[in-house]
């Protein structure tokens, strides 16, 4: 379980989060959603230790992510940013294998080679392996940062918008291969996700945000009612049932 | 044709690294020969005091800054830097200054010292003003080096004109290799240290070329790798800027052409890195050597030729790159 305390995060003064307290239960995927500036990323990035809080604490079962030894840390906890524009020319193989780097320091072992190998035909990059990161559309590219992360083999895996940069069809595979992963390996999945309806399709739980504040935590059901959205997303929101699934509309 | 490629390349490599070895050995004012080197003493002992050392100190220089222009380039994340677009070399030239006004006659251990210690100040200037810069895009990042550069040598040189010391600066600022004898470019051998530590970092730094978020994620501590790596080109800098002067170019132009032939993994780059550093130091100093002998052209003036032609090469290919 991922528990944070005040957690708490301001810029100059200016709070963009919280001070929030909650937590995020082990297994499954749990989904944060929330409207632009609620502090989704901020939230996620200081539970994945890439930001320094202004107050608060952060524990994965138990142990405070900022002080534990980062190498401990990264056994336990991978975290993917939304913008990774880095301009190093690797092979997806390659940066597939920075993944057990926490495991191997480099000196990749008979194991790591086999949790490269399975992290790429999980993401059906087998066939792009020895391709430069370069040579990939942004889908592709996306799909390989992910296999980096599950290579990683830790029991969470924290991922800011996964879905952004892929069409229509490869977002549903995305998010059919994290479900996946979930359930296949017994990872505890948390993402940030942009459209409440991919949230609710492929997610156990969600957690909204809004204005820097914790609005409700809870299971599809119980988030996906009109009067929830609504209030989360200040704009009125319906929930009609499509093939037995409740779905956000929101456009009028 | 997937293995045969590297095959050939390194083959290849190899023996133009080779030719050129023997040439700069052979090449020179004073008649030398395979034959005559077995028979006259004279002939040899000439060789040992002058030709070998000018040979190996221009591998050692060549594999210096290119080693420097990769491992900065791993950590700022940027293509278009080494240590004389960042303002790195240009501080080194202070220091070297400094130690001429301050102690005339300071040992050159004295002078690699402060001058390696200058040149970490310039890194650490240059790196600080990168962390305030919004705007990171890649010919930005040079372009504040080179700027930071300019300044520098600008001071330099007002300091050298004051204390009329602007002689000593302009042999400094042509870096070359004609006055390199046994018992000079002994410092030089300091590179190889460099390139075994950086051989040890090699995974750290491809790492680091991810960027600070990914190296965190997997536990690799970018900070301690940045100042490790800096230290490194801020001593390979220092030692290279008093044994030879300034080398533009060389950092910049080897690491790319590696990095278009075989990505940016800095454990199997490094030899090629190495390698390709030193054949083309080679091949511009028997340039510099040749064209007008019996007098000769630096080395730096060479390489500023040549390397201005393939780092505008660099730019159009990238912006081509960019757009696709």
């Amino acid at each position: 379980m991922i528990q944070f305390s005040d957690l708490h995060k301001a810029y100059q003064g200016d709070t963009v989060l919280g001070p929030v307290t909650g937590a995020i239960e082990k297994g499954g995927i749990t989904s944060i959603v929330g409207p632009n500036g609620a502090g989704k990323s901020t939230l996620l990035t200081m539970m994945g230790r890439l930001l320094d809080p202004t107050g608060g604490r952060v524990t994965i079962e138990g142990r405070d992510v900022f002080t534990t030894k980062s190498r401990e840390m990264a056994q336990q906890l991978s975290i993917l940013r939304q913008e990774n524009q880095f301009t190093a020319r690797l092979r997806v193989r390659e940066l597939v294998a920075f993944g057990r780097f926490p495991h191997s320091q480099g000196r990749l072992t008979e194991d790591d080679h086999r949790h490269v190998a399975e992290a790429l035909e999980f993401l059906s990059l087998t066939q792009l392996a020895d391709r430069y990161l370069d040579q990939l559309s942004g889908g592709q590219r996306q799909r390989a940062y992910v296999a980096m992360v599950l290579a990683q083999d830790t029991d969470y895996v924290l991922l800011d918008e996964p879905l952004n940069n892929l069409d229509m069809k490869h977002s549903v595979l995305m998010m059919r291969q994290l479900r996946r992963a979930a359930d296949e390996l017994g990872r505890t999945i948390v993402l940030i996700i942009h459209d409440i309806n991919f949230a609710a399709a492929h997610s156990d739980r969600i957690m909204a945000l809004r204005d820097g504040e914790i609005v409700t935590t809870g299971t599809i059901p119980e988030i996906m009612r009109p009067e929830v959205l609504t209030d989360v997303f200040d704009t009125p929101v319906s929930v009609l049932e499509v093939d037995g699934r409740p779905v956000a509309v929101y456009y009028s | 044709m997937k293995t045969a490629r590297p095959v050939l390349l390194r083959t290849g490599i190899v023996g133009v690294l080779l030719a050129l070895l023997a040439a700069s050995l052979m090449t020179g004012g004073y008649d030398i020969t395979l034959s005559r080197l077995l028979e006259d003493p004279d002939a040899r002992e000439m060789f040992l005091i002058s030709r070998v050392p000018r040979t190996l100190a221009l591998v050692l220089a060549g594999i210096a800054m290119s080693v420097s222009g990769l491992i900065m380039q791993m950590v700022t994340q940027n293509r278009f830097v080494e240590p004389t677009t960042t303002g790195t070399a240009q501080w080194a030239g202070l220091g070297i200054l400094v130690t001429l006004i301050v102690t005339p006659g300071a040992t050159p251990l004295t002078r690699m010292i402060v001058a390696s210690f200058f040149a970490m100040i310039g890194s650490l200037v240059f790196l600080a003003v990168l962390r305030r810069v919004a705007l990171r895009s890649s010919l930005i990042v040079p372009l504040i080096g080179i700027m930071l550069g300019a300044v520098v040598s600008a001071v330099t040189v007002y300091l050298a004109a004051t204390f009329n010391l602007l002689q000593s600066m302009s042999a400094w600022r042509s870096g070359g290799f004609s006055g390199i004898v046994r018992g000079h470019y002994e410092p030089l051998w300091v590179v190889g240290i460099i390139t075994v530590v950086v051989f040890l970092l090699a995974d750290r730094l491809t790492v680091a070329g991810l960027g600070a978020d990914v190296a965190r994620n997997i536990g690799v501590n970018y900070e301690r790798v940045v100042l490790l790596a800096t230290v490194l080109v801020a001593v390979a800098t220092g030692v290279t800027s008093v044994v030879v002067g300034f080398l533009p170019f060389l950092g910049l132009i080897v690491p790319n052409i590696v990095s278009m032939l075989r990505g940016d993994n800095v454990r199997g780059n490094l030899p090629w890195v190495a390698a390709l550093g030193a054949a083309l130091i080679l091949a511009c100093d028997l340039v510099g050597r040749t064209v007008v002998a019996p007098m000769e052209i630096p080395v730096s003036v060479v390489l500023g030729a040549i390397g201005a032609a393939i780092f505008i090469a660099l730019v159009l290919r990238q912006r081509r790159h960019a757009r696709v």
